[in-house]
């Protein structure tokens, strides 16, 4: 199975928040609605959204989010890099839009499972 | 075990537009069941629930309390706010209704799904409300004996 660290390095992510970057990635979520993610993402998924608010923070946490992917060239707001560092959650960012960070880890994880 | 009789609970203010300190209530009940080995997916339900109800205070009333008492026998979790109140319980509890402002939507919340997220992660669910007063949150999530298994 793939790890964040994994991701980080085959998409050419930055580092924002650096939680357990040894974590595993089961799969992903994508999603700009708090409490659909609340609903929908499971454990050990990547979320990735355009949102960069504290809450990302607090949702990623109860979830056991793996990791979150900011797109875009969006910064996460310094309060949730403070927060997510404290949860020790990984926060990462990409200048890319959600559909090509999409697309590239639709690959990576499919290809990942059948191994 | 004597401690397995004992009750813990707590307490928590909460201010209507105050999204930094969201989560904080949610957060202690997590650290609290898990400290009592309550199994990891009923420690997420109760996360969920508390969390969006948290984070319903915050968004549509002034200010509120959130309580919650955990039991050999339960997960007890009350939400009491001052604020508009709500006008239709069913409509409010229906997936996607919601009257949260745009701004409110901008950082992603008001998809209308916070209700129904605490109402499928709780055992039993009780909503009250005074329009123009405030609105009580009852939510009860059953534990076993082998569910909460203080070893401490
Ligand atoms: N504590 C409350 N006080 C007043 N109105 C409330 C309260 N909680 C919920 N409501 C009303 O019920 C509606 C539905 O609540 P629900 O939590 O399902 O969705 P939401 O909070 O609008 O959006 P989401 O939870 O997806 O962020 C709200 O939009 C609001 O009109
Ligand atoms: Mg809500």
């Amino acid at each position: 199975m793939l790890t964040i660290h994994d991701i980080v390095e085959k998409l050419g992510l930055d580092v924002k928040a650096q939680g357990d970057l040894q974590k595993d990635v089961a799969g992903c979520y994508i999603s700009d609605l708090l409490s659909d993610v609340m609903a929908n993402s499971k454990d050990h998924d990547l979320w990735v959204t355009l949102q960069t608010h504290p809450n990302v923070v607090a949702v990623a946490v109860i979830k056991g989010i793996s990791g979150v992917i900011i797109t875009n060239n969006r910064t996460p707001e310094a309060e949730t890099v403070k927060k997510a560092e404290m949860e020790k959650v990984t926060i990462l960012t990409s200048p890319h839009s959600t559909f090509d960070i999409a697309g590239r880890l639709y690959q990576l994880l499919m290809s990942g499972s059948d191994k | 075990m004597a401690s397995n009789r004992r009750t813990i609970e707590g307490c928590f203010q909460l201010m209507g537009g105050a999204f930094a300190g969201a989560g904080a209530a949610s957060s202690e009940l997590k650290t609290v069941l898990m400290s009592l080995g309550v199994p990891q997916g009923i420690v997420r339900r109760a996360s969920i629930a508390a969390f969006e109800a948290e984070m319903n205070v915050i968004i549509h009333a002034v200010a509120g309390t959130l309580h919650y008492e955990v039991t050999p026998a339960k997960i007890h979790i009350d939400v009491t706010d001052m604020g508009p109140g709500i006008e239709d319980i069913d409509l409010a509890m229906q997936e996607g209704y919601s009257t949260a402002p745009d701004w409110v939507r901008e950082m992603g919340w008001g998809a209308g799904m916070g209700l129904p997220n605490i109402k499928r992660n709780a055992d039993a669910f009780k909503l009250d409300s005074v329009v123009g007063e405030g609105t009580t949150l009852e939510i009860n999530i059953f534990l076993t004996e082998e569910n909460y298994a203080d070893n401490t």
